[in-house]
This record gives structure tokens, C-alpha cells and sequence, in this order.
């Protein structure tokens, strides 16, 4: 039986996630700043199978807290097979180009608070010497772009971060995971409209998720296409590519 | 943050025929439903949206708000000792079933009824109250529903149950999502032998050989419908092929059941089909051979549910092959004193126009009463049937069959309906008037304001 630690457990595709580990009888630890929708994730995950689950509610971008937060999560489960973050934010752009603290604020949630809870809970899975760290970043980290560059250099910054750290714990045992959606249909991306092949469902991109979490591989482009979509962008030189409007 | 609601012009029904502009707001925590009531305040008004598996317009709400409610997809609770399941409204029939495969316990459960799709919502099923195989025996969705949550668009919950707020429990169930948001539900589930089936399909030759099986088939069988060739006409009117089937208790070999089936199917249809593929010949050659596919005589086999109940989710998107102008279905259900005569009229007038398409089914209800105030199925027969959408043509057919379904003293069913008159849905349904009453005056459908006018007027002059 899984026992399974989820940052963020109100996302829609943290969600996803946690139902195919319930089917098989996971335990849980969720945390999540909501305490009403936490409670209905928490109930879902119960009756779709779960064996246990336990909740913790405050705010993920408090990194004071981690350390605490992160102790619990290992001693109620006695061990922690996974553990994934999957909270974030999704800025508005344009409002952080005129409000720089807000462009921070964004930066906070998305990078520096994941660097302290990583932190964290690299010390608890290095003690024990097992299990597998899952960490959602995106393709918009894959290259800066006009239309959204605040949220793609703190998922760049995550990115390099996440190498890193699974560098450093490839020989303790621990494995680390970079995933890296593209466009999900979920409530951060309300405010697009969802037409068109490359929108994926919360549900399939969670069946990447878990295959990659069981495996432990490095980087996971879900779905598979985005990798060669980002490695064009990525290739196109910059004297064409600040032509497109993208 | 609250999210500004999108202009959208894709969102289209399963008949894929009424294609209007809509503001969509989509709903995943029932806290988010509550802020939506505020969008009422713009003077639009607004209405649930499940998985649009309804084929007319009573899912729609044009140049209105369409709220998005496959977000509030969560388990509330599973009580395995009493069958009773409680969820919220977005949570879909394949889920549940699911569920019902994947938790062991010793008694085993099934959906007290199901549609011809499990790809609905409970917010749908209780707001069409559906009816699936067994009416003869469960009556509807509705009959089985305990109690459910129901938001109304000044931002109360009120819990609605035979006991509490009686009225608007009887008025939401069939209430075509216009009395409120339903955020969850509480439902009773079927105690069942276990989940296979045992199952008979056989052809038969005319009508009166269908009324002579079906009742013979009540008592027996939990299960039954019949799939007729709707282009077969004079001594053959009314042959098609019948089945019937009953669940079973496991025997060895059998209780492995764990089937990967409520996913996306794997067969699907991305495009749409150019509209000529559906016409007489094609359909009158497929519908021959499926008739004389199937066995002459009762042949028993032990199946999953899904062949029996689903045949059609087998193949995702069927409903482009009828092309870009979409289709028009047709039911109807006619009291059991006029049905003999109405059907064989309606077939009659439907094999002379050669206009149907090889999906027809035709189905005896039972006398389970509905609590449901607006609840589409009676004691009789129902049959439905669909159309390519081939615009006035297909229109004035249908005018031509409401007219006979009503002399007949029956009526349409609103989820299958794009086209029906006021004066035909009123004349079916006396118990509109009191029903709108009890409508929530922040929710309102396409459908809906179509058949509520006060001065009816007929679109096509008899012919
Ligand atoms: C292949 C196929 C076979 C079918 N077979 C049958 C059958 O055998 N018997 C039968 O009865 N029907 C049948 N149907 C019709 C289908 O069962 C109904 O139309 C059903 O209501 C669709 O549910 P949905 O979730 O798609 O809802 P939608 O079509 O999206 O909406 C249906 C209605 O429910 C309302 N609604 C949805 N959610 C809520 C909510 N949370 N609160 C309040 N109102 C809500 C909507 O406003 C709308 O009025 C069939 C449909 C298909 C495509
Ligand atoms: N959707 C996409 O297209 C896409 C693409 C690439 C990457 N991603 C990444 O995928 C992850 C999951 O997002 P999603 O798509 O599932 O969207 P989502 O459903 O909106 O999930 C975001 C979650 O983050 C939580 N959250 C934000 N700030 C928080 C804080 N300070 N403390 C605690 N929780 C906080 C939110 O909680 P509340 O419910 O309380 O607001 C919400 O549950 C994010 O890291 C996102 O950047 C998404």
C-alpha cells in the first residue's frame, strides 16, 4: 500500500493523481490552504478506496511552517513512498509587468516556497532512503515568452533546482521527478479558451504522472508531444523568435 | 479571483443540430457554486450543463449562462451494507460503476437504472429523471433518488428530500435543470445477484409479435427493449430484433470482473461524416442485414453489462455520423390503451417517409409512479427513434408524428427534443403550469422558453 504525500491536493490535477492511487488503497497526507474543498478531496478519496486520509490545512507559500508541516506528513504516515508537489499560481502577466511586488509575491508561491519545501523533505526521504519526489513545473519553463515569462522563469528556476536536488539524492535512494505539463484543462487555465488537440485532461496527464512517479525517471513531458514542441521552441533562434507572438 | 465567464459558440448538444452562443462558467468545488449565483445579477440567466448527452435544446440556454458542473465530480460517501451512495452532481454513471467494480464487498450493487449512455451525469439523470431497460420494474432515476442539495440562485442550499421541501423535490426530479443547481446527491442503489448478465437477443417479425414478447418478457426479465428496422414496412411493420436479460449471481470463472471500460473509448469518430452517408439504401441494407444477423431463436449467453446496456459508447462520437447538420431524435410514449394503433401509425408514417436511421428502439413501460412533477414516462410504449437533420423536410415529419403521439393521448420527451410545439409539450405535460411555479426565476433553457410561450403557434400548417 502507497503512502502517498500531496502538496496542493485541491488541484485539479493533484486530484487525478490521487484517485488512481486510492483505487489500489493508498494512504494519504494532503495539504492544502482550502479547508472546505480539502474536506470534499479528502471524502472522494476515502470512498474511491483510500485507507487512510489525513489533511492539513494552511498556506504552502508560509515556508516557516514547512519544516513542521513536512514532520507530520512523515510520521503519520510512518514513511513516505511519494511525494508530489502540485500547488501553484498562474499570474497575470501584465499586472506583474507594472506591480513588481505581485510579480514577487507569484515568484514566492512558485518557486522559492517549493525550494523550502523540497528542502524539507529531501532531510525526511534522505534519512529514510527511499521513495520518490514528484514536482509539477511546465513547459512554460522551457523557454521565456512575452505573454508569460514571470510564471515560466519560476518554473525554469524550479527546474534547475529540481536537477539538482535529484543529483544529490540519485545515491540516497530517492528519486526525483520534473513534470512537465502542457496545456490542462483545470480551473488555473479558467480564463483560456480550450479548443483545439493540444488540451490534455487532468485524468490523462495524471496516468503520465503516475507511470512516471513508478519510475523514476528524470523529466516527464505529459502528454508526449510537448517534448517536441518545446524542443523546436526551444531551437528556434531568438532573431526569428521575438517576431512571434506567442 | 473571480473568473470572468467565456463567450463560447462550440457548445453543442448530442443531436448536434442547435448551434448557439453561450457564457460558460465552469464549477469545480460547490464554494464556487455559490459565487456563481452572483451572475445572475446580470440579468442573464442560468442553467446546469452535465455531459450533453441530452440531443435537443433543453440543455441549452442561448446567449445565456451555461454553468459547467463536471468539476463537482466527487464522492461524498459509499455505504457498502446499504447500497446507498452519495456524490455530487457531476460525478457520471461510468464512475460510479467503477466503483462499483473496484470496492469489494459482499453484496453486490448496481445503478437502480440506467440510460442507453453511462457517459451522464447524476445532475442529468435526475434532471431528465431517465429512464433505462428495466422501467417495467425500477420506474426512473427519480424512484431511487433519496434526497439531493439543491442551490437556488439567491445562494441558498436547501436539502430536498419526500420529507423536506417536498415540492421542489418533486419538481427538480425531470425538472430540466430549472428549479436550481443540484450540488449533490444521495442515491439508492440496486441489490443484484452480481454484476453479469444473462442475456437473450432474438428477431421477431412484426409488431403484434413485439407487444406479444414484451409482455411476456415483464415478469422474467429485468431487463428489456427492442431495436426495430424502421424502413420494414406492410406485414413485416415493427420487425426487429428483441432483448432481454437479468443479472446473475457469479459462478467460477466469472467473478474476476474488472473490465478497463469507463474510460474514453478506444474506437472514435473525429470528424463528421458528409451528410449523404446516412441515406435510404445504405440504411435499408444495414438495417436488413442486422435483421437477419440475429438469431431466430432465444440463444442465452453470459455478457458484461456493457455490450447489453451500451452498445453504442463503444464508439466515441457516433453522433457525427450523421454529419455537419446533425439529427433530430424522436421519442415519444403512448398510453397503453391507444398503443397498438399509435405505433403501428407511427411506424407506418416513419417507414413511408424513409427518413429514420438505423437507431430505433421501442420499449414497454411499466406503472412505476415518478415523483418526479414533469417525469416523461406513463404505462405504455415508448419508441425513439432518430433523423438526420435534413432542415423543413424532417421538421414537418416530426410535426406529423407529434400529431398522431397526441391524439393518442401521449407525449415527447424533453432530453431527446429540439423542435417540439408549445401547444404539443403543454397538451402532454397539464402539469407545466404548476410546475413553473416552482422554477427558479435566476435558471432558464432554450427548450424551455420554447414551450412555456402562452400563445402557441403551430410553425407549419398541417399538411
Ligand atoms: C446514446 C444515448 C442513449 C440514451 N439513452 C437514454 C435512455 O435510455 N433513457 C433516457 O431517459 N435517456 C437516455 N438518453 C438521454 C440522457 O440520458 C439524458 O439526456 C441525460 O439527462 C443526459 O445527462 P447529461 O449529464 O449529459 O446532462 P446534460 O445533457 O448536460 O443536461 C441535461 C439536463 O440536466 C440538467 N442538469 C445537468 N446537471 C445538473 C445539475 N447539477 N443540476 C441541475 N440540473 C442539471 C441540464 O440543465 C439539462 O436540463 C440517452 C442519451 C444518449 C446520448
Ligand atoms: N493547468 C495547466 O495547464 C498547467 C500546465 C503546466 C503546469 N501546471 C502546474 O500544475 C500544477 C497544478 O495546477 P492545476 O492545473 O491543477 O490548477 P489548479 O487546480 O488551479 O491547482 C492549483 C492549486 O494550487 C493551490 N495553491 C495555490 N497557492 C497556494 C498556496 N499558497 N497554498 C496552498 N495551496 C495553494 C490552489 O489552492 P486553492 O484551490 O485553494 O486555490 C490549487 O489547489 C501547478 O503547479 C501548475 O503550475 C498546470
Amino acid at each position: 500500500m502507497k503512502r502517498v504525500v500531496i502538496f496542493g491536493a485541491t488541484s485539479a490535477i493533484a486530484q487525478a493523481v490521487a484517485r488512481r492511487y486510492a483505487v489500489d488503497g493508498a494512504r494519504f497526507f494532503l495539504a492544502a490552504r482550502n479547508a472546505g474543498r480539502l474536506d470534499a478531496v479528502a471524502a472522494d478519496l476515502r470512498t474511491r478506496g483510500a485507507s487512510a486520509v489525513e489533511v492539513w490545512v494552511g498556506d504552502l507559500a508560509d515556508c516557516p511552517g514547512h519544516a513542521a508541516l513536512v514532520d507530520l506528513a512523515g510520521r503519520a504516515l510512518q514513511g513516505v513512498d511519494c511525494a508530489l508537489l502540485a500547488y501553484g499560481t498562474l499570474p497575470d502577466q501584465k499586472t506583474c509587468e507594472e506591480d513588481a511586488a505581485e510579480a514577487l509575491r507569484h515568484i514566492g508561491t512558485n518557486y522559492s516556497s517549493a525550494v523550502s519545501l523540497l528542502t524539507q523533505l529531501a532531510t525526511l526521504m534522505c534519512a529514510q532512503a527511499y521513495g520518490t519526489i514528484g514536482v509539477i513545473g511546465s513547459v512554460a519553463g522551457d523557454r521565456g515568452r512575452q505573454s508569460n515569462y514571470l510564471y515560466g522563469s519560476a518554473k525554469a528556476g524550479l527546474a534547475v533546482f529540481v536537477q539538482g536536488l535529484r543529483h544529490r539524492l540519485w545515491s540516497r535512494g530517492v528519486r526525483v521527478v520534473l513534470i512537465k505539463p502542457g496545456f490542462v484543462d483545470t480551473p488555473m487555465t479558467a480564463a483560456f479558451p480550450k479548443h483545439g488537440p493540444l488540451w490534455a485532461s487532468p485524468d490523462r496527464v495524471a496516468g503520465d504522472i503516475v507511470r512516471a512517479l513508478g519510475s523514476g525517471q528524470a523529466t516527464l513531458y505529459t502528454p508526449w508531444f510537448w517534448r517536441g514542441i518545446m524542443l523546436v521552441i526551444r531551437l528556434i533562434p531568438d532573431f526569428i523568435f521575438r517576431r512571434i507572438r506567442l | 479571483m473571480q473568473v470572468p465567464s467565456m463567450l463560447r459558440d462550440d457548445l453543442l448538444t448530442w443531436g448536434r443540430s442547435h448551434r448557439f452562443r453561450h457564457h460558460l462558467r465552469s464549477l469545480h468545488f460547490s464554494d464556487e457554486a455559490v459565487a456563481a449565483m452572483g451572475l445572475a445579477e446580470s440579468g442573464r440567466t442560468m442553467l446546469a450543463r452535465g455531459l450533453g448527452r441530452s440531443y435537443g435544446d433543453s440543455a441549452l440556454n442561448a446567449d445565456q449562462i451555461l454553468l459547467d458542473v463536471n468539476g463537482l465530480d466527487r464522492f461524498i460517501h459509499f455505504d457498502a451494507a446499504s447500497g446507498i451512495v452519495e456524490c455530487e452532481a457531476g460525478v457520471t454513471l461510468a464512475a460510479i460503476l467503477q466503483l462499483l467494480e473496484t470496492r469489494d464487498s459482499d453484496q453486490r450493487w448496481f445503478l437502480p437504472v440506467t440510460p442507453g449512455t453511462k457517459f451522464v451525469t447524476v445532475g442529468g439523470a435526475i434532471a431528465n429523471d431517465v429512464h433505462g431497460k428495466n422501467h417495467h420494474r425500477a420506474g426512473c432515476f427519480g424512484n431511487h433518488v433519496l434526497s439531493f442539495q439543491l442551490l437556488r440562485s439567491n445562494g441558498e442550499i436547501l436539502n430536498c428530500s419526500p420529507n423536506s421541501n417536498p415540492a421542489l423535490f418533486q419538481a427538480t426530479i425531470g425538472g430540466l435543470g430549472l428549479t436550481g443547481l443540484i450540488l449533490s446527491a444521495r442515491v439508492a442503489l440496486q441489490a443484484v445477484a452480481g454484476l453479469w448478465l444473462e442475456a437473450e437477443s432474438f428477431r421477431y417479425e412484426n409488431l403484434d409479435r413485439f407487444h406479444q414478447i414484451s409482455s411476456a418478457s415483464l415478469t422474467d426479465w429485468e431487463y428489456s427493449v427492442a431495436w426495430i428496422d424502421c424502413l420494414a414496412a406492410g406485414a413485416n411493420l415493427g420487425r426487429g430484433v428483441f432483448t432481454r436479460a437479468r443479472h446473475v449471481a457469479p459462478a467460477p470463472g466469472m467473478d474476476q470482473l474488472r473490465f478497463d471500460s469507463h474510460g474514453q473509448p478506444r474506437l472514435s469518430l473525429p470528424f463528421d461524416l458528409p451528410s449523404f452517408a446516412m441515406n435510404r439504401t445504405s440504411i435499408g441494407i444495414f438495417n436488413t442485414m442486422l435483421w437477419h444477423k440475429a438469431s431466430a431463436r432465444p440463444r442465452r449467453q453470459i455478457t458484461h453489462y456493457d455490450p447489453v446496456f451500451y452498445p453504442l459508447d463503444a464508439i466515441g462520437g457516433w453522433n457525427r455520423l450523421y454529419g455537419a447538420s446533425g439529427f433530430y431524435q424522436y421519442q415519444c410514449v403512448v398510453p397503453t390503451s391507444t398503443a397498438r394503433d399509435a405505433i403501428r401509425e407511427l411506424l407506418g408514417l416513419i417507414s413511408q417517409s424513409g427518413q429514420a436511421s438505423f437507431l430505433a428502439v421501442l420499449k414497454t413501460f411499466g406503472t412505476v409512479v415518478s415523483p418526479g412533477m414533469l417525469s416523461f414516462p406513463m404505462p405504455g410504449v415508448t419508441l425513439a427513434l432518430d433523423f438526420p437533420n435534413r432542415g423543413f423536410g424532417t421538421l414537418a415529419l416530426l410535426d406529423q408524428l407529434d400529431r398522431v403521439t397526441q391524439s393518442a393521448g401521449g407525449r415527447i420527451y424533453p432530453a431527446k427534443d429540439g423542435r417540439v410545439s408549445a401547444a404539443a409539450f403543454q397538451q402532454g405535460y397539464p402539469g407545466w403550469r404548476q410546475f413553473s411555479t416552482m422554477i427558479d426565476p435566476g435558471f432558464s433553457s432554450s427548450f424551455w422558453r420554447r414551450v412555456s410561450a402562452e400563445a402557441p403557434l403551430t410553425r407549419f400548417r398541417p399538411l
